[in-house]
């Protein structure tokens, strides 16, 4: 290389040129930093500014506490517990199955946890926080806090659960929260509640958590911190405390519900049981049932599918959403219909050969009872369940004149008890039969006397749900006072302490003849004393009234029905409906067995098993219970 | 009598230093102490009052090496680059590690960093053997002086420590520049190592790469390892003309700034005192350079000239490579802010590079023949 300086002078001379050139450099390379300097402080200083303000103050919501669900006693049903739970947020992680292979080495994670995850994911936005495994053991939180920094995007949180204690008990009036999903989300935008909701993740779904979400829910507070740049809190700036949502107490009386649960066992159906006086629910009962707690976090898709395919529909309220025809139960009430009409007299009466026939008709309609049951009045009819005697009634009475009495009584609408998902059921009559069959052929959309005979028998087109049932029976307990169902008792404020008694509304006082409603009464009371449901009640302690039905399902062409040839889906809903004491009622309930055969047999005894309790706080023999209610 | 004495005392503890220095260089320094005790939180006078001592011992340092004539200086050369080069491999073979790096060496009274001792052996050392060879200059002086440069930058990097490998390679690559080393072979070493790039690049560690590749696109991970660099911006942009004011900046405050007293103290500076404060700092290291380079050109012989010109433009490195990095316009390495950061170590290497201007500037009637 030729760079080899002879003397002094040049070397001197080349430091000077090079001394130069280098301080030319720094000039440049300073004017490059002020450039900088000018682009971030003065043409870009909005946008930093902005950032490093919203960087600075975050507004934290502080979500209140649910408000706790008791039963009438104050027994809790839905309760609230904090527990740490692992979360991810999914779009700050690259490989979430490998991440969570690697989870899984210091937490026990399930395949439902990943099942879960992955049904969540899909129902969520990417961003949102998503929990991976609830209820860490302290151990699990150690030694993921320990690991932390090999799972970004996963956080340990301290978040309030709620928790059912008693499970499956009362999980259709219960009812259940659960995350908030995209249609809650409108919904909840839509009442100008966004603001309010920031922060919660989980909503009322269900029953009671459902339809009073709005006083479980509280007032969502406001922590304004400063955070540093990893979120984390630095310090409060302001705070405006949340306000807890308030405690409900139910007009339920669990233990009852309880009792009544245990005495139902396998079997499926509903028990409705009011207090007369008010429309208060002491139990309301649809079996089978679930367990709530499932569905608190989103439930797995595994558990899921058991309970929406399974043939029991463990999630349809029966007690609400079930409308079954009536049966037999329906009687009392034509009869009384009939009285109010003077269509009939408690003195007149009709000679049952068995059947029921219309002049130049050739079809008969059977009684149940085999050569019929002689002279018939009312009384008889109601305590003996004589169809004939209402055959006849029907073949007299236009069905929409029946259908306007039943209505005033509540049956074929809604109760508008508090709680969401009543059906209507169908009161049948010429109208609703035009629209039912609006597209059919003329013919079809005719009444027929034929139609009105049948429901006469509480068969046919009638539909009632259990509900409804309570509530008429209910009615005719309390002297034609009716009220409307409903299931909370009292509100108590969570920071005031205060408590607000829930007064009972009156939703009907029935333009009735006292003497009528005794009569019927009477004819109750002797249905439990010496008719159908005399041996239920035997040696019972206290005087009760009801009826019992039986609501075919199969259509039967003149063979008997045996009920072992009979599929069991197939077999005959059972029905009663009943309130004790009769003197002074204070429980009317419905019991509906799906499939259970005769009321008598398979219905009657569940609603003896609720008095006992409710009256004499006494409880099923369990040897007695086996063979009195095997099917 | 005692007027006397104390126009001695005065006259003898001043009669090395360099006024236009010593002035910017106290500035710089009650800056740097201002901006410290903001950084940690504006309670607390620990830190504040640490980097008050810093200045103390460094400007001791300053003191006694503007004291040594420059033909002492050359003298110790060879030593401190020895010394410093045993330390190294020391380091290598047995050093502590801390953050995951082999830097610090454990002497039983002190840990010290051997890499900051190079920061001034290099350009001593290669300083004195162009001086040596001066008037016989041949290509081969070039090669022995990038052997002596490349040995202790290679041992420095391999600890790993990137910030100061290149601060080590920068402080003699500057005296072999500035000593004429041919533009070709500047140009064509530039390129190979660009050239080589695709080499070094597998025995980078995760970190190191990951921070170049933060550099080329620091928003594609902004709360990962772009993170340094989207805080300090945010925090200096924020700032604007005449910044938050000191002990007000929020970004600083609220520990958005990591290293915010070492490496990154430039953000807290620059969301205080704005774009005015920072014109003020550039100013001031215009005058230290500018002052630097003055000294280095009017330096009688080689070896000062070459000192001289190499403690100038690397104190310039240490801005340019700390304010670009802070800003975001180079990528993020361990280097600190000359003058101002926290750090006795980096105060005393700063100021023991001042002394040795100031002992060029001072004694070059002395030695001028």
């Amino acid at each position: 290389m030729g760079t080899v300086i002879k003397n002094r002078e040049a070397e001197v001379v080349v430091f000077r040129r090079r001394a130069l050139f280098a301080g030319a450099m720094i000039l440049i390379g300073f004017l490059v930093l002020a450039a900088r300097f000018v682009w971030l402080q003065v043409i870009r200083h909005e946008h930093y500014h902005t950032q490093a303000e919203t960087n600075r103050i975050s507004v934290v919501p502080v979500v209140p506490n649910r408000g706790l669900i008791t039963d009438r006693h104050g027994e809790v049903l839905a309760a609230n517990y904090s527990a740490f739970t692992l979360e991810v947020t999914p779009s700050r992680v690259k490989h979430l199955e490998a991440a969570l292979d690697q989870l899984d080495k210091l937490i026990d994670i399930q395949q439902k946890d990943r099942r879960r995850l992955k049904r969540l994911m899909e129902e969520s936005k990417n961003f949102e926080s998503l929990p991976v495994k609830n209820r860490l053991t302290d151990e699990e939180v150690a030694r993921f806090a320990v690991n932390r920094y090999r799972f970004p995007g996963f956080e340990i949180k301290a978040r309030l659960f709620r928790n059912y204690p008693l499970g499956e008990v009362a999980s259709h009036a219960v009812g259940y929260i659960g995350r908030i999903n995209d249609a809650d989300l409108k919904r909840i935008e839509s009442a100008g509640l966004a603001a309010n909701y920031k922060g919660t993740e989980h909503i009322g779904k269900l029953g009671i958590e459902g339809s009073y979400e709005s006083e479980l829910h509280g007032r969502t507070g406001a922590d304004q911190v400063e955070v540093d740049s990893g979120g984390r809190a630095i310090r409060s700036l302001s705070r405006k405390a949340p306000t807890s949502g308030n405690n409900l107490q139910l007009t339920l009386d669990i233990k009852l519900q309880q009792v009544i649960e245990d005495a139902f066992g396998e079997r499926r159906g509903a028990l409705v049981a009011l207090d007369p006086r008010n429309g208060e629910v002491l139990a309301l009962v649809s079996k089978p049932g679930f367990d709530p707690n499932l569905f608190v976090d989103g439930i797995d898709p595994v558990n899921w599918d058991a309970l929406n395919t399974s043939l029991d529909k463990p999630l349809l309220n029966r007690a609400l959403r079930g409308a079954y025809p009536p049966g037999s139960t329906i009687k009392p009430f034509l009869a009384l219909a009939a009285l109010e009409s003077g269509k009939r007299t408690p003195s007149q009466g009709i000679s049952d050969p068995g059947f029921f026939s219309l002049p130049g008709v050739a079809h008969r309609w059977n009684d149940d009872k085999k050569g019929g049951h002689g002279f018939v009045d009312l009384y008889k009819s109601v305590v003996e369940s004589c169809d004939t005697y209402y055959y006849q009634l029907a073949a007299e009475t236009d069905i929409d004149k029946t259908a306007e009495f039943l209505r005033i009584l509540g049956f074929g609408k809604r109760t508008g008890i508090d709680i969401d998902g009543e059906v209507d059921g169908i009161l049948p009559s010429r109208a609703w039969k035009e629209r039912r069959f609006a597209r059919a052929a003329p013919d079809a959309r005719k009444w027929y006397l034929g139609d009105s005979i049948s429901a006469g028998i509480g068969q046919g087109y009638n539909a009632f749900t259990p509900m409804q049932l309570a509530h008429g029976i209910a009615a005719i307990a309390n002297g034609g006072v009716a009220y409307k169902p409903r299931m909370l008792r009292q509100v108590t404020d969570a920071t005031t302490g205060r408590a607000r008694m829930i007064e009972p509304v009156i939703d009907g006082r029935l333009p009735l003849k006292a003497e009528n409603l005794e009569v019927i009464q009477r004819a109750l009371v002797g249905v439990a004393k010496e008719g159908t449901s005399a041996r239920a009640f035997l040696n019972a302690g206290y005087v009760s009234a009801g009826k019992t039905g039986t609501a075919q399902l199969f259509g039967l062409k003149g063979e008997k029905y045996v009920e072992s040839r009979v599929a069991e889906r197939l077999r005959d809903h059972a029905w009663y409906v009943a309130y004790a004491p009769a003197e002074a009622p204070t429980i009317a309930l419905v019991v509906l067995v799906e499939n259970g055969g005769f009321g008598a047999t398979a219905a009657a005894p569940l609603a003896r098993v609720a008095f006992d309790y409710h009256l004499l706080k006494k409880l099923p023999d369990p040897a007695v219970k086996k063979a009195a209610y095997a099917p | 009598m005692l007027r006397n004495w104390t126009n001695w005392l005065f006259d003898t503890a001043t009669r090395r230093l360099d006024g236009p220095l010593m002035v910017t260089l106290m500035v710089l320094a009650t800056l740097s102490i201002a901006v410290i005790y903001s950084a940690s939180g504006g309670g607390s006078f620990e830190r504040a009052l640490g980097q008050v001592r810093n200045f103390g011992v460094a400007l001791i340092a300053l003191w006694v090496v503007a004291n040594i004539p420059p033909q002492q200086l050359m003298r110790l050369a060879i030593p401190i680059y020895l010394i410093g080069l045993a330390l190294l491999v020391a380091v290598a073979l047995g050093g502590e590690v801390r953050n995951g790096a082999k830097r610090w060496l454990n002497l039983g009274f002190i840990t010290l960093q051997p890499s900051e001792i190079m920061k001034i052996g290099v350009p001593l050392v290669l300083a004195w053997y162009f001086h040596r060879r001066e008037e016989m200059l041949s290509w081969q002086d070039y090669a022995i002086a990038i052997l002596l440069l490349a040995i202790p930058t290679g041992l420095v990097f391999k600890q790993p420590d990137l910030g100061t490998s290149i601060l080590v390679f920068a402080s003699g690559f500057f005296v072999i520049f500035l000593a004429g080393l041919s533009w070709k072979v500047i140009i064509a070493a530039g390129a190979g190592f660009a050239a080589l790039v695709p080499f070094i690049w597998p025995h980078l560690k995760e970190y190191q790469r990951q921070r170049v590749l933060t550099f080329l696109d620091p928003a594609a991970d902004p709360l990962g390892s772009g993170y340094h660099i989207t805080q300090s911006t945010i925090a200096i942009g924020s700032g604007g003309v005449l910044g938050k004011g000191w002990l007000s900046g929020t970004q600083t405050k609220l520990d958005f700034i990591p290293e915010r007293s070492t490496d990154f103290i430039l953000a807290v500076f620059g969301e205080e005192f704005g774009l005015i404060g920072n014109l003020l700092l550039i100013a001031l290291y215009l005058i230290v350079i500018g002052r630097g380079l003055m000294i280095a050109l009017n330096a009688p012989t080689t070896f000062s000239r070459l000192i001289a010109g190499a403690v100038s433009l690397t104190f310039f490195t240490y801005a340019f490579v700390n304010i670009g990095m802070v800003s975001g316009i180079l990528p993020v390495v361990g280097v600190p802010l000359p003058l101002v950061s926290y750090g006795g170590t980096a105060a005393v290497s700063m100021l023991v590079g001042f002394g040795i201007l100031m002992s060029v500037s001072t004694h070059k009637q002395l030695v001028s023949t």
